[in-house]
C-alpha cells in the first residue's frame, strides 16, 4: 500500500509532537537503549501454557516510545502491510496518553493486542525502522503496540468505535479468522448488518486453534469479539457457508454480499512412506487438538493427546515453532525440530526460533525425514533421517536442499507433527465451482478483493496461501472498502 | 439451541435422537453425517445423520454408548441440548440404479447404513437387506429397514434372532442365488474389511462408508485419513464412502487404535462422576 505523506505531514506538525521533539535532541534518544521486554524463565515455561513474554512497564514503554525519532519521513509505517501510523501512536506514549495511543492504533488496525504479539516485526516495521542505517536496535514498534493494546484493555476503557447509523444492508462474512473480523468491524462501523459465519465451535480462526496460549492468551482474541459483538456484529458458530447453507440460500436470506475469509486449512503430508502410522500428526491436528480442545486438561477436557518421549516436528516455519515448543509442554524429554534447510532459511519469527532453543528444544537442521517405522501396533518406533546440503538457489531465492548420498539414519521416536505447510481450504471452491481459482487452489481476486463472481469478495489465507495475521486484516480492510463501494453502487 | 425434540432408546446400548436442526434438515443428503460436542469440556464426535424432516426442521442421529461422548449423549433426554451440532458433512452418496443392491449393516452400522439404503430404494434398485449384529437386542431399526426393503434377512452371531452366522455368510448366500450387482455395507471396521474380501472374489462392486477418528470434519487436521488405492484420503471431506476394494482396512483399524489408552481413562472418569 503507498503510505500517504500529507496526512502524516499533518500530523506531525501537531503541537504536542513539536513540544516532544523539541524536548529532546535526537542524539539523546539515540543514546537510550532499547527496553528488553521480561520473559518467564525457559525452563519454567516449557512446562506449562503461560504466555511467555511479560510486556513492559508503563515506564519503559515512555522510554522506548522516546527512542523514536518521529522522523519527517518515516520509513518504518512502509515496512508495515496496514501502514500503521508508527511515530503517530509512538508519540502518544511518549506523552504517557496510553489510551489515545491505542485510538490511533485502532483506526488502522482492529487487533493490535494480536499483532504486537505475532507480527514478524523484525522483517516488516522494525525492518524499516531508521535505526538499523544507523546500525542500532531498531523502536520497538511490536511492544509498544502490544504494550498499548493491552493497557486499553486492562484499563477497561475499551473504545468501541462509532457505529453509523443501520443501512438495512446485509453483508456475509465466512470465517472468523483475523481478516474475517477485520472486515466484520469495517462494515459494523459503516452501518451494514454484519453476520459472521464460523464453521467451528470458536471465533478467531488460527488464532485460536493454531496459535497457542503461550504465545497468544485466547482471552484476548475473546475480547476483541466481545468489541465486535457490541457494535452489532451477529455471529453464527457451527455454520459451514456451502454446506450447512449454500451462498443461494443466504443470497433468497437478503444477504448483498459476502466476503471469504476462509483461510488455509488443509494441511500438506510428505507422502513417504509410514506417514500414516499412529502418532504421527499434522500440525493443525497437534495444535487444534491443544489449542482449539485443550487438550493439554485432558482428561478434564475430552479430547486427549498422546504423551510421548521423543516427539520431532517436520517443518521450520511459525507452525513447526509451535508444535515443538508445544510438544515440550506436553511433556516431551526431547522435542527436536528437523528442518531440510539452515537456520537462515527458517521462515519462523526470530523470537520464536530464540525461545525455542532456550527452552531446550534440539535443532537438527540441513535434515529430512524419509521414512517412518511403525511398531507391530502400527505406531511409529523410528523415523529414517537423510542429511541435506544447500545447493544452488531455488524459485524462491533460497539455496536448494540437496540430500546427501548415504546419509540415512534412524531415531528413535514417539510422536512426528508434520509442520510443512498448508494449503488453501477447498470448501469453498468446491461449493462455487464457478469460482476462479489458481492452480495451487488459492481464489483470485481484483485489486478490490473482488472473486470472479460479482459481489463475493475475498483475502488472508485462502487468496495468498499460507501468509500472516497482518497481511490478512490487510486484505480484510481492502475487501471492505471494495464491498461498500460495490454495495453503494 | 440444538434441541433434542425426541429420544427413544432402542436397546441397552443403542438410543434414537430427534434434533432441532432446520439448516442442516433441508440441506442434507444420504450418506452425510454431523459432528457434535456435549458441553464445554467435550469432544467432537461424528454422526451419521441417520434420518430428516424438512418439513420439522429436525434431524435423527442414532448412537451407541461404547465412550466418553457417546454416553453422554445417551443420557441425554428430550428438552436437553446438544452444546455444538455442525454438518452436513462429507460427501452424499451417489445413488444410481444398478439392478440389485445388497446393503449390508453391522450394529449401530444399521443406522448410517438406513438413508442409505432407502435412497438405492427410491432409485428404483431391488433391495436386500441384511441386518447383523452379536445378539438379538442389538438388531436395531427392522422395522423402519423392512418397510422399504425387498427382503430383510437377519444375522446374529449367537443365534438369538434370525438366521445364526456372520453378515458375510448371509450375502455370501444371496450372492450364491441370485445377480448382485452392488454392495452397501457398514458397521464396525473389521465387518468391513471381512466383506470386501468377500464381494472381491465375486467382483461385484462394493461400497462402505469409514468410521475413522476425527476431530473437526471439515478437512482441516487429517486425523482422519486412511489409505484408498495407495493414496492418503480425509474420510471428512472425501468420503465418508469409499470404494470397499480400495481401502486399507488394517491400516484403518489400527488407527482407530491410537487412543485406546486415553478413552479408557477418559471413560473411567466419566463413570465414577456418575457413581
Ligand atoms: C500454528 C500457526 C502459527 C502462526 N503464527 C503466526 C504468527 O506468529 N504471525 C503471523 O502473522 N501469522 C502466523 N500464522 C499465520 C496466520 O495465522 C494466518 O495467516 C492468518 O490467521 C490467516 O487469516 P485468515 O483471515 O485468512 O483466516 P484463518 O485464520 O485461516 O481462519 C479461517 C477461518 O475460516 C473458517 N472457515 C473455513 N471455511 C469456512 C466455511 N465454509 N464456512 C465458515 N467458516 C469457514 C475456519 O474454520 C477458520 O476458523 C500462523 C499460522 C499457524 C497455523
Ligand atoms: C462418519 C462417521 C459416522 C458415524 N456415525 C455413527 C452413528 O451414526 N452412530 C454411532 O453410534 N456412531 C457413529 N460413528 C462412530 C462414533 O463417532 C464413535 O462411536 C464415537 O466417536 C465414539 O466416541 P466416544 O467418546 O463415545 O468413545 P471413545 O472413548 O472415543 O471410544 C471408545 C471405543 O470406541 C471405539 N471408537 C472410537 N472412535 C470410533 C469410531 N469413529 N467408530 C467406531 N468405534 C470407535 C474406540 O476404539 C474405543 O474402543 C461414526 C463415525 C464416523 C467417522
Ligand atoms: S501491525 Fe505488525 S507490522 Fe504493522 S506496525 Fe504493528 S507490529 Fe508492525
Ligand atoms: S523509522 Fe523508527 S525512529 Fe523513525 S518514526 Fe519510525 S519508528 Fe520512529
Ligand atoms: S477430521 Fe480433520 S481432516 Fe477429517
Amino acid at each position: 500500500m503507498p503510505v500517504d505523506y500529507k496526512e502524516l505531514k499533518k500530523d506531525r506538525a501537531r503541537d504536542f509532537r513539536a513540544e516532544l521533539r523539541a524536548k529532546l535532541s535526537a542524539k539523546e534518544r539515540t543514546k537510550t537503549e532499547r527496553v528488553v521486554m521480561s520473559e518467564k524463565p525457559p525452563m519454567e515455561r516449557n512446562k506449562g501454557f503461560v504466555e511467555v513474554n511479560n510486556g513492559i512497564a508503563e515506564e519503559e514503554a515512555v522510554r522506548e516510545a522516546g527512542r523514536c525519532l518521529d522522523c519527517p519521513t518515516p520509513t518504518c509505517i512502509s515496512g508495515c502491510p496496514v501502514n500503521i501510523n508508527i511515530p503517530g501512536f509512538v508519540k502518544q506514549v511518549e506523552k504517557g496518553d496510553f489510551l489515545e495511543a491505542a485510538k490511533v492504533l485502532k483506526s488502522t488496525n482492529a487487533l493490535p493486542a494480536v499483532c504486537g504479539r505475532v507480527c514478524p516485526q523484525e522483517i516488516q516495521c522494525e525492518e524499516q525502522c531508521i535505526y538499523n542505517k544507523m546500525n542500532k536496535p531498531p523502536v520497538a514498534v511490536g511492544n509498544l503496540e502490544r504494550f498499548t493494546a493491552d493497557y486499553e484493555r486492562e484499563s477497561g476503557n475499551i473504545s468501541v468505535p462509532e457505529v453509523a447509523a443501520p443501512n438495512g444492508i446485509k453483508v456475509g462474512i465466512v470465517g472468523s479468522g483475523p481478516g474475517g473480523l477485520t472486515v466484520a468491524g469495517e462494515l459494523a462501523k459503516l452501518g451494514y448488518e454484519v453476520t459472521l459465519f464460523e464453521a467451528l465451535h470458536e471465533y478467531g480462526g488460527v488464532l485460536v486453534y493454531g496459535i497457542p496460549e503461550f504465545r497468544l492468551p485466547k482471552a484476548i482474541v475473546r475480547t476483541e469479539i466481545n468489541n465486535l459483538e457490541k457494535m452489532g456484529v451477529k455471529f453464527v458458530k457451527n455454520f459451514i457457508v456451502g454446506r450447512t447453507a449454500t451462498f443461494d440460500d443466504l443470497k433468497k436470506e437478503g444477504f448483498k454480499a459476502f466476503y471469504i475469509g476462509s483461510g488455509a486449512g488443509l494441511p500438506r503430508f510428505m507422502n513417504i512412506p509410514g506417514e500414516n502410522l499412529i502418532n504421527i500428526f499434522s500440525s493443525n491436528e497437534y495444535l487444534t487438538r491443544v489449542n482449539l480442545m485443550k487438550a493439554y486438561k485432558f482428561p478434564e477436557y475430552d479430547t486427549p493427546i498422546v504423551e510421548a518421549k521423543t516427539v520431532i516436528v517436520v517443518g521450520g516455519g511459525n507452525t513447526a515453532m509451535d508444535s515443538v515448543r508445544t510438544a515440550k509442554r506436553l511433556g516431551a524429554e526431547r522435542s527436536i525440530i528437523i528442518y531440510r534447510r539452515s537456520e537462515k532459511e527458517m521462515p519462523a519469527r526470530v523470537e520464536e526460533i530464540k525461545h525455542a532453543k532456550e527452552e531446550g528444544i534440539e535443532f537438527l537442521n540441513l535434515n529430512n525425514p524419509i521414512e517412518y517405522i511403525g511398531d507391530s501396533e502400527g505406531r511409529v518406533k523410528q523415523a529414517k533421517v537423510q542429511k541435506m546440503e544447500l545447493g544452488a538457489p531455488d524459485d524462491s531465492g533460497r539455496r536448494r536442499p540437496v540430500p546427501v548420498k548415504g546419509s540415512e539414519y534412524l531415531i528413535d521416536v514417539d510422536v512426528v507433527v508434520v509442520g510443512v505447510g498448508v494449503s488453501p481450504n477447498p470448501l469453498i471452491p468446491q461449493a462455487l465451482p464457478e469460482l476462479e481459482v489458481t492452480r495451487w487452489g488459492t481464489i483470485v481476486v481484483g485489486d478490490d478483493m473482488q472473486t470472479s463472481i460479482p459481489g463475493i469478495f475475498a483475502g488472508g489465507d485462502i487468496v495468498r496461501g499460507g501468509a500472516t495475521v497482518i497481511l490478512a486484516m490487510g486484505d480484510g480492510k481492502k475487501a471492505a472498502d471494495g464491498m461498500h463501494k460495490y454495495l453503494s453502487e | 439451541m440444538y434441541k433434542i425434540i425426541e429420544k427413544e432408546t432402542l436397546s441397552e446400548n443403542v438410543a434414537k435422537f430427534i434434533i432441532e436442526s432446520e439448516t442442516i434438515a433441508n440441506n442434507r443428503k444420504a450418506g452425510q453425517f454431523v459432528i457434535i460436542k456435549i458441553g464445554e469440556k467435550g469432544e467432537r464426535i461424528p454422526l451419521t445423520i441417520a434420518d430428516a424432516d424438512a418439513n420439522k426442521g429436525t434431524i435423527t442421529l442414532i448412537v451407541q454408548k461404547v465412550g466418553t461422548t457417546s454416553h453422554k449423549l445417551f443420557n441425554l433426554e428430550s428438552g436437553d441440548s446438544l452444546t455444538d451440532l455442525v454438518g452436513p458433512l462429507g460427501k452424499a452418496t451417489e445413488v444410481e440404479k444398478v439392478g440389485t443392491v445388497i446393503a449390508a449393516g453391522g450394529g449401530v452400522g444399521i443406522a448410517p447404513l438406513y438413508p442409505i439404503a432407502k435412497a438405492f430404494k427410491e432409485a428404483g434398485n431391488k433391495l436386500i437387506t441384511v441386518l447383523a449384529a452379536r445378539s438379538k437386542d442389538l438388531i436395531i431399526l427392522e422395522d423402519e429397514m423392512k418397510a422399504f426393503s425387498d427382503e430383510t434377512v437377519v444375522m446374529t452371531d449367537d443365534g438369538s434372532y434370525g438366521k445364526k452366522g456372520l453378515v458375510t455368510a448371509g450375502i455370501e448366500e444371496i450372492i450364491n442365488r441370485e445377480q448382485v450387482d452392488t454392495v452397501v455395507t457398514i458397521g464396525p471396521a473389521i465387518m468391513m474389511k471381512f466383506v470386501a474380501l468377500l464381494t472381491k472374489k465375486y467382483s461385484i462392486h462394493t461400497l462402505v462408508s469409514l468410521n475413522t477418528i476425527m476431530v473437526d470434519g471439515t478437512g482441516m487436521c487429517g486425523a482422519c485419513r486412511v489409505s484408498v488405492g495407495g493414496k492418503t484420503k480425509f474420510v471428512c471431506v472425501d468420503g465418508p464412502e469409499f470404494d470397499a476394494h480400495e481401502v486399507d482396512f488394517d491400516g484403518m483399524l489400527k488407527r482407530m487404535n491410537a487412543y485406546r489408552s486415553e478413552e479408557e481413562v477418559s471413560y473411567k472418569k466419566y463413570l465414577e462422576s456418575r457413581n
